[in-house]
C-alpha cells in the first residue's frame, strides 16, 4: 500500500485533516496502515543528500565503538543496561544504516526506526558531554526523526501536534480569539484581589513580551494569571501579543522542521509587530529551545538569535528577586526539604543551572534545599522529554524511564520539587500518580506567589482600612 | 625491499597520507552549514574558538573531562595506547636515524628505554581494549570486525617493530614486516576511521563551539562541551 487513509507522508494542512486523525481512536487504524506504508526511497535520498552534511556523516564514520556514552544515557541505565540502549548502538542502527543503504530501507526497518527514535531517546543529549569525538547522538536522533516525519513514520499524537501547530500556529486548538478571551478572563477573574490587574494585548514598545506555553490557556488558565499578577506586582510594563503568544514546538519533537519555521516566525512576527525590549518565555524547557535556541535557525536569522533579546521565565525571576521587584517576605520561605529539576533544554542545552539556584537562594530558608545527583548540566532527563510523555503507543516504556527520576528524587529525602518546566512538570506529576513516593511538585509561579510581598500601593481597598 | 619502503615508497606514503588528512580536514570544515547544524559558526567565532579550544584541550587531559574521570580504567588504557601510537613513531631513535640517512631530516629522539615502555604500555592497552570489547555487553554489541581490523592494524607495526628491537630470530623478516604494516598504518589513516587522527579535532572542536555559541556557553560556568 503505498500511502493509507490515515497513515501518509504529506503533513496535516487543514482542521478537517486534523479531525480526521482525530477520530481515529488512539490511532489504531493510523498504525495498522503503518505497517503497509511504503517508503519513498527517492525521496529519501534526495533528503539525505541534502541535508546530511559533513557533521553528521563524520559522527557516523569516526565513532568509535568505545561505549563510553552507555553509562550517560538513562534510558540504558532503567533498562538493565540492555545493550540495544547504547546510544551509539541506536544511532547506527537507524541514521547509520538509512545512510549506509542510502534510504533504500523497507517499512519494517522505518517502523523499527520509528520505535527506537520516539521511544528509546528523548533527545536529552546528555550523551554529547561523554562523547570523547563529540558526537551528539540527541542531535543525530532527532535528525532521523525529521527524516522519517518527511516518510509518515511518526507517532500518532505528535503528527496531530505538528498538525495544530500547522493550522493554529499551537500545539492545541487554541485559537488567537480563545487566548484573548482566556486574558480578559483571567484579569477578570483576579481584579478583586489585585486592583489594577489587567493582561495588556498587543501594546507595542513595550518593556516585556510574555510568551507561553498553549496548555496554559487551555488546560490550566490559573498559570496565565499567575505570570500577570507576578508582572504586575514587579510592576512591569508588559505586554502579550494576540497572535504569535505561543512558543512551543510539538513540531521539533515530530520532526517536522517546515511547521516548526511556521510556529516560530509566528512567534518572531508577533516580536516585530509589537517591538519590546525584550521577550520572557514561560516555565517551559522545549518551548525555550524552540522559539530561542533552534528557532532562529529554522527562520534562517544568521545571528542564531531572535530578534530581540528573548529570556525564560527563571532568568525573569532571578532577576526580579536581585534587583527587588519582587520582594519575599522571609517567614514565607520554605521550610522544608525541597529540590530541583533542571530541565535538559535550558540547563545542559543553554547555561541556567546557576540562575535558578540564584532563585533558590531567595525562596528556600538555607540549609533546606538538597541538590539532585547528578545535577545541573549533567542531570538525567526527567523521563518524559521529546515527546515521550505524549506519546500512547510508548507509555509502557516512557513509565519505565520515570524511574530515574523517581530514584533520584527519593534519594534527596525531599518530599517537594521544584520543576520550573512543563514537560518535567508532567513527567513528575506522572511519577507520582505511577509510583505514589508521596512528593508534591510545582512550577515557581504559584511558589512565588504564595511568599512574594505585595507592596501596600498594590493592596485591596478593604485591606488598607 | 629495505630499500624501496624506506625509500620512493616513504614519499609516497607521507604524500598520501599528509594529503589525505588535510582532505579530510577540508572536506569536513567545507560541509559545515549553520543552518542545518543550527550554530552560527562566524557571528559568535571569537566565543566558540574559546569553547572548541577548551573542549579539545580537556579531553586531551587524562582525567581532564568527567567521562574520562567516571572510567579511570578505559582512560587508562585509552591514554597508555594513543600516547604509545602518536610519540614513539615520532621520537623513536631508529626512526630519527632513517629520517637523516633517507630524507636528509635532523629530527630528535627519545631514550631507547622510554621507548621500549611505551611501545610495550601501548600493546598491552591494546589488548586491554580487545578484552574490554569482549568483554562488555554495552561495547561488544556496538562492535564490528572493522573495529578488530583496525586495532591490528595500528598494533601490527608496534609488534614487529618490538620484535625487531629484540632481536627476535629471522631479523630481516621482522624488519620487513615492521616497514609494510608502518606503511600500511600511515596509509590506512585518510581512508578509514583511523582519520579520527585529525577528524578528532574537527568534531570535538565543533561541539565545543555548538556548546559555546549555542548552548550556554555564554551563560554557564566551568566547562561546558
Amino acid at each position: 500500500m503505498p500511502e493509507g487513509k490515515y497513515c501518509f507522508r504529506r503533513p496535516l494542512q487543514t482542521e478537517e485533516d486534523i479531525l480526521h486523525l482525530l477520530s481515529d481512536t488512539r490511532g489504531t487504524n493510523y498504525y495498522k496502515e503503518m505497517e503497509e506504508l511504503e517508503v519513498d526511497t527517492e525521496a529519501l535520498k534526495k533528503r539525505l543528500d541534502a541535508t546530511c552534511k559533513s557533521r553528521l556523516r563524520t559522527w557516523l564514520d569516526i565513532c568509535a565503538r568505545c561505549g563510553l556514552c552507555a553509562d550517560s544515557c538513562f534510558l540504558y541505565r532503567v533498562n538493565d543496561r540492555n545493550p540495544e540502549q547504547v546510544p551509539s548502538y541506536k544511532v547506527q542502527t537507524t541514521l547509520g544504516e538509512i545512510v549506509r543503504k542510502n534510504g533504500n530501507v523497507d517499512t519494517k526497518f522505518m517502523l523499527h526506526a520509528m520505535e527506537v527514535c520516539w521511544s528509546r531517546c528523548t533527545c536529552c543529549s546528555r550523551c554529547a558531554q561523554y562523547c570523547p569525538h563529540g558526537i551528539d547522538m540527541g542531535q543525530m536522533i532527532s535528525y532521523t526523526r525529521g527524516l522519517l516525519y518527511s516518510q509518515g513514520f511518526v507517532p500518532w499524537e505528535l503528527k496531530i501536534g505538528s498538525g495544530m501547530h500547522r493550522v493554529y500556529r499551537a500545539q492545541m486548538d487554541v485559537t488567537e480569539e480563545d487566548w484573548v478571551e482566556t486574558c480578559e478572563w483571567m484579569a477578570e477573574e483576579n481584579e478583586e484581589e489585585y486592583p489594577g490587574l489587567t493582561i495588556p494585548v498587543d501594546v507595542e514598545n513595550a518593556d516585556i513580551m510574555y510568551t507561553c506555553n498553549a496548555r496554559e490557556p487551555k488546560h490550566y488558565p490559573e498559570d496565565v494569571a499567575e505570570a500577570a499578577i507576578l508582572f504586575h506586582i514587579a510592576g512591569e510594563n508588559w505586554t502579550v501579543p494576540s497572535s504569535g503568544w505561543e512558543q512551543t514546538a510539538l513540531c521539533m519533537f515530530a520532526g517536522d522542521w517546515e511547521a516548526c519555521k511556521m510556529q516560530v516566525q509566528n512567534v518572531y512576527d508577533a516580536i516585530e509587530r509589537l517591538k519590546p525590549k525584550r521577550v520572557v518565555g514561560t516555565e517551559c524547557g522545549h518551548a525555550h529551545r524552540a522559539s530561542v535556541i533552534e528557532g532562529p535557525y529554522w527562520c534562517g536569522r544568521p545571528d542564531g538569535k531572535p530578534p530581540a533579546p528573548y529570556i525564560h521565565y527563571v532568568e525573569w525571576v532571578a532577576e526580579a528577586l536581585r534587583t527587588g521587584k519582587l520582594k519575599i517576605d522571609p517567614a514565607k520561605r520554605i521550610k522544608e526539604p525541597v529540590t530541583l529539576q533542571d530541565s535538559c533544554n535550558y540547563v545542559r542545552n543553554y547555561g541556567l543551572s546557576e540562575i535558578t539556584r540564584e532563585i533558590i537562594s531567595y525562596i528556600v530558608e538555607p540549609g533546606y534545599f538538597v541538590e539532585m545527583a547528578p545535577n545541573k548540566d549533567y542531570n538525567y532527563c526527567c523521563g518524559g522529554g521529546g515527546g515521550f510523555n505524549g506519546v500512547g503507543r510508548y507509555r509502557a516504556q516512557r513509565n519505565k524511564a520515570l524511574k530515574t527520576k523517581r530514584d533520584q528524587i527519593l534519594a534527596t529525602g525531599c518530599k517537594l520539587v521544584i520543576a520550573p518546566c512543563h514537560n518535567c512538570w508532567d513527567a513528575i506529576r506522572d511519577l507520582e500518580e505511577e509510583f505514589e513516593i508521596g512528593i508534591r511538585w510545582t512550577f515557581l509561579k504559584p511558589l512565588l506567589l504564595k511568599m512574594v510581598v505585595i507592596p501596600e500601593h498594590l493592596r485591596p481597598a478593604e485591606e488598607e482600612e | 625491499m629495505y630499500e624501496f619502503l624506506t625509500g620512493p615508497m616513504l614519499w609516497v606514503t607521507f604524500t598520501v597520507f599528509i594529503v589525505g588528512c588535510i582532505w579530510r580536514v577540508v572536506r569536513y570544515v567545507r560541509g559545515l552549514s549553520w543552518q542545518l547544524d543550527r550554530v552560527a559558526y562566524r557571528p559568535h567565532f571569537a566565543l566558540g574558538a574559546r569553547h572548541a579550544l577548551k573542549s579539545v584541550f580537556y579531553w586531551l587531559v587524562p582525567f581532564g573531562s568527567r567521562s574520562w574521570r567516571e572510567k579511570p580504567g578505559m582512560t587508562i588504557l585509552f591514554f597508555a595506547f594513543h600516547i604509545g601510537i602518536v610519540f614513539v613513531p615520532l621520537f623513536l631513535e631508529a626512526h630519527a636515524v632513517v629520517a637523516k640517512q633517507r630524507l636528509g631530516i635532523a629530527w630528535p629522539s627519545m631514550p631507547a628505554g622510554l621507548a621500549d615502555g611505551l611501545t610495550i604500555a601501548m600493546l598491552v592497552a591494546g589488548a586491554g581494549l580487545v578484552i574490554r570489547r569482549l568483554a562488555l555487553p554495552e561495547v561488544r554489541i556496538i562492535t564490528t570486525g572493522y573495529d578488530y581490523l583496525l586495532l591490528a592494524i595500528t598494533m601490527a607495526p608496534f609488534v614487529t617493530g618490538l620484535a625487531c628491537r629484540m632481536d627476535l630470530p629471522g631479523a630481516e623478516g621482522w624488519l620487513l614486516a615492521h616497514l609494510v604494516t608502518g606503511h600500511l598504518m600511515l596509509l590506512a589513516i585518510p581512508f578509514t576511521k583511523l582519520s579520527h587522527m585529525v577528524l578528532y579535532f574537527c568534531s570535538r572542536a565543533q561541539l565545543g563551539m555548538d556548546f559555546g555559541i549555542k548552548r550556554g556557553g555564554e551563560r554557564g560556568r566551568g566547562i561546558v562541551w
